[in-house]
């Protein structure tokens, strides 16, 4: 699905990321934990495109195409999709308006025709239920007013509506309580298939114990430092990342 | 990849005016110029009773007294008045008795402006009523018996003057005295034409009457007036378009606009307006000096929408005078500005009666090189005991390079008043386009969806078929020709 090869990408000319190697394929849920300052959100941010981030090596291969030469959209359009740690509010412009314009402009991108509006409003009322968000937050402006919680089901429900090969979450669990972390959950297990993959970018192991990983990676000084299954998460929550530190600062 | 700010002014530069063309017909002109004689020439043209002509006269004498006025926040070089044609109308001047009259020419320049009658007719059924409106004549006006039955009038403003002269010398000039201010002094000297309207008591409108104006001729002004009567309890909503050819001089268009509503009447005013802006060196353009103001007598209603894309120069306060007890009066505004635009632009709430109230929306895009002001005036008079307004100015910036300003001015005279005020400046936001961009959407629908989303509030007071129009102008003008 995606390899990533010794990639190195820089902001103000400060390098975040220093070499990062990664391989998740189809059907593959890989976490990257790591301590605040790592490089786990640049890694998003790169993968997606965020034009203030600099690759100076490095490459990426998105299912056969070198993503690097994606434009932002058309990254989106190939099937990537970011789920925003801070998702963005845009004020008057409707859930249900931006969902279709951009279920839209996947589809003309893969030469489909338009969803009619039945279709969709079926979509939308199928996909709603599957991350329990109110019909109504569906008509509301795009994340304007929404608590945090609503924030981030909103993106685990725009995923659904979008079913993308490759699902980066960033943070999801970030502000969230135990009930919507479990409703969060759910829904990135529902969607989960032979063909797709997730990974899973997050400061602590209990989103784990709902979403159950494949791979777990140790993310520090802007490279994985340590992969291992899923019992390694646990040991981070029990051990901290200190060991990690010191083993990479040995070496 | 991706947006920049660079990438998206090198975009907007690149915009082009859609309705630049200019149409092949005969006109019949006056000399360039402008004294008695042209206003008697314009009278005679126009078979105008005496009264009309003496009061073009008298607003003439006071015009030239009069400086033109310097304070709004616009910089231009002021017309020359006598290199100026006031009075050009398509040759054909036999009166139309049907569509079907019309001259292929006239008709399939309404075609390109996307106002094809014959569409509308078919499309819409009875739901929108058109006068057009080409240099300074009303060329075709449509549905005129079907309201007629009801009693409505809806006609060009000259044959107001000739069928209707009671209502026309009782109305015009009350909202907007000719003394009011240069441009409307200019206007009572030397208006064409324009619209009239009048609707009976207890009548409520059933279809949306609709005035586009145009103008084609090179060097012409063009100067309309449009006088709208609501008559105890009636109501109508009132739609204006403007487009211009693309020319590299200066246009002027000094309008007058007066709306009159009755005790309980209401009147619902929309105005899109995108009069030739100028290239993007900031050449030519349409100068919109337009005057327009309503008066609501007890418990009535008037709402001003306009969506202003166009002119080189606009100056423009659409207001209100709430007279009566319990009368309401509103104001939404989309004004954009790009390249070299420069609009002044806002309006006027004055409260008279008691109990009375007025809500002020304006959402300001500035893009470009261009300046853009929200110039507005809350006034409470002594008498107007528990008045309320709300004001809410909103400005949203797409470059650097331009402005946004905000001169409120706010006059109680009564404490049991009670006045809000609410600003807001913001940049497109570069996350927001970023959003939009990870779920797929192209940077230009991107912008046109964040855009149309700031002024939503203002959009969704325009009729459905209007506020579709007027989506799509907004994109057009911010995001450079799509496809």
């Amino acid at each position: 699905m995606i390899t990533i090869k010794n990639l190195h990408a820089s902001i103000d000319g400060k390098e975040i990321l220093k070499g990062l190697n990664l391989e998740v394929k189809a059907g593959e849920v890989h976490a990257i934990m790591g301590p605040n300052g790592a490089g786990k959100s640049t890694l998003a941010s790169v993968l997606a495109g965020r034009e203030e981030y600099e690759i100076t090596e490095g490459s990426v291969d998105f299912d056969g195409q070198d993503l690097l030469e994606l434009s932002t959209e058309d990254r989106a359009r190939e099937g990537l999709f970011l789920a925003f740690q801070y998702p963005i509010e845009i004020p008057g412009v409707s859930n249900i308006n931006f969902l279709r314009t951009s279920l839209n402009e996947i589809r003309d991108y893969k030469g489909e025709e338009q969803i009619s509006a039945k279709d969709f409003m079926a979509l939308v009322r199928e996909k709603s239920a599957l991350v329990e968000l109110d019909a109504k937050l569906a008509s509301r402006s795009v994340n304007e007013g929404f608590s945090g919680g609503e924030k981030k089901r909103n993106e685990i429900f725009q995923m659904a509506m979008l079913n993308p090969k490759l699902s980066i979450l960033d943070e999801t669990d970030s502000g969230l309580d135990i009930d919507a972390l479990r409703i969060v959950a759910n829904g990135v297990n529902k969607l989960k298939s032979p063909e797709n993959a997730t990974i899973v970018i997050t400061h602590y192991q209990r989103l784990l114990d709902y979403i159950v990983p494949d791979v777990v990676h140790v993310l520090y000084n802007g490279k994985i430092v340590k992969s291992g299954p899923k019992e390694l998460a646990l040991e981070l929550e029990e051990k901290g990342y200190d060991w990690i530190k010191a083993e990479v600062d040995a070496q | 990849m991706g947006y920049t700010e660079n990438e998206l002014a090198k975009d907007l530069e690149n915009q082009e005016y859609k309705f630049g063309f200019v149409t092949n017909i005969d006109s019949d002109k006056a000399p360039k110029g402008l004294d008695e004689s042209i206003i008697r020439f314009i009278s005679a043209k126009k078979n105008e009773p005496e009264w009309m002509l003496e009061y073009r006269l008298k607003a003439f004498s006071i015009w030239k007294e009069m400086v033109e006025p310097s304070w709004a926040h616009v910089h231009y070089e002021k017309p020359d008045f006598q290199e100026i044609t006031y009075y050009s109308a398509p040759k054909q001047t036999k009166k139309y008795e049907s569509w079907d009259d019309v001259d292929p020419e006239m008709k399939a320049t309404m075609a390109k402006l996307g106002i094809s009658l014959e569409e509308q007719q078919r499309l819409t059924g009875t739901n929108v009523a058109v006068d057009f409106v080409m240099d300074s004549v009303s060329v075709a006006t449509s549905f005129k018996a079907k309201l007629a039955e009801l009693g409505i009038i809806f006609c060009s403003f000259s044959e107001a003057v000739q069928e209707h002269p009671e209502l026309v010398r009782k109305y015009m000039g009350s909202v907007v005295p000719m003394t009011d201010n240069f441009y409307a002094a200019l206007n009572c000297a030397v208006f064409t034409d324009g619209s009239f309207c009048y609707i009976p008591k207890g009548v409520k409108c059933p279809m949306e009457l609709s005035t586009y104006f145009r103008i084609n001729e090179g060097g012409t002004g063009q100067f309309e007036r449009t006088l709208v009567v609501a008559d105890q309890g009636s109501y109508v909503s009132y739609l204006e378009g403007c487009t211009a050819p693309q020319r590299d001089e200066n246009q002027l268009h000094a309008a007058v606009v007066e709306l009159i509503a009755l005790d309980d009447a209401e009147i619902k005013y929309s105005t899109v307006q995108n009069w030739y802006p100028g290239d993007k060196e900031g050449k030519g353009g349409v100068f919109n000096f337009v005057t327009k103001r309503g008066m609501c007598e007890r418990n009535a209603k008037i709402s001003w929408t306009q969506v202003e894309t166009g002119s080189a120069v606009t100056w423009k306060y659409p207001s209100c005078i709430l007279k009566g007890d319990n009368s309401v009066g509103e104001f939404y505004s989309v004004a954009v500005t790009n390249n070299f635009q420069q609009a002044d632009t806002g309006t006027k709430m004055v409260h008279l009666g008691r109990n009375t109230k007025s809500t002020i929306i304006s959402k300001g895009i500035s893009a470009g090189k261009s300046q853009n002001s929200y110039r507005g005036l809350v006034q409470i008079h002594k008498n107007a005991s528990n008045a309320r307004n709300f004001s809410q100015c909103d400005s949203l910036l797409m470059t650097d390079e331009c402005g946004a300003h905000t001169f409120p001015y706010i006059e109680c005279k009564n404490s049991s008043a009670k006045i809000e005020h609410e600003a807001t400046t913001s940049k497109i936001g570069e996350d927001q386009i970023f959003y939009c961009l990870q779920r797929g959407i192209s940077e230009e629908k991107a912008i046109s969806l964040i855009v149309n989303g700031y002024c939503k509030e203002v959009l969704n007071q325009l009729p459905m078929e209007f506020a579709v129009e007027a989506q799509k102008l907004l994109a057009i003008s911010l995001e450079g020709s799509v496809g």
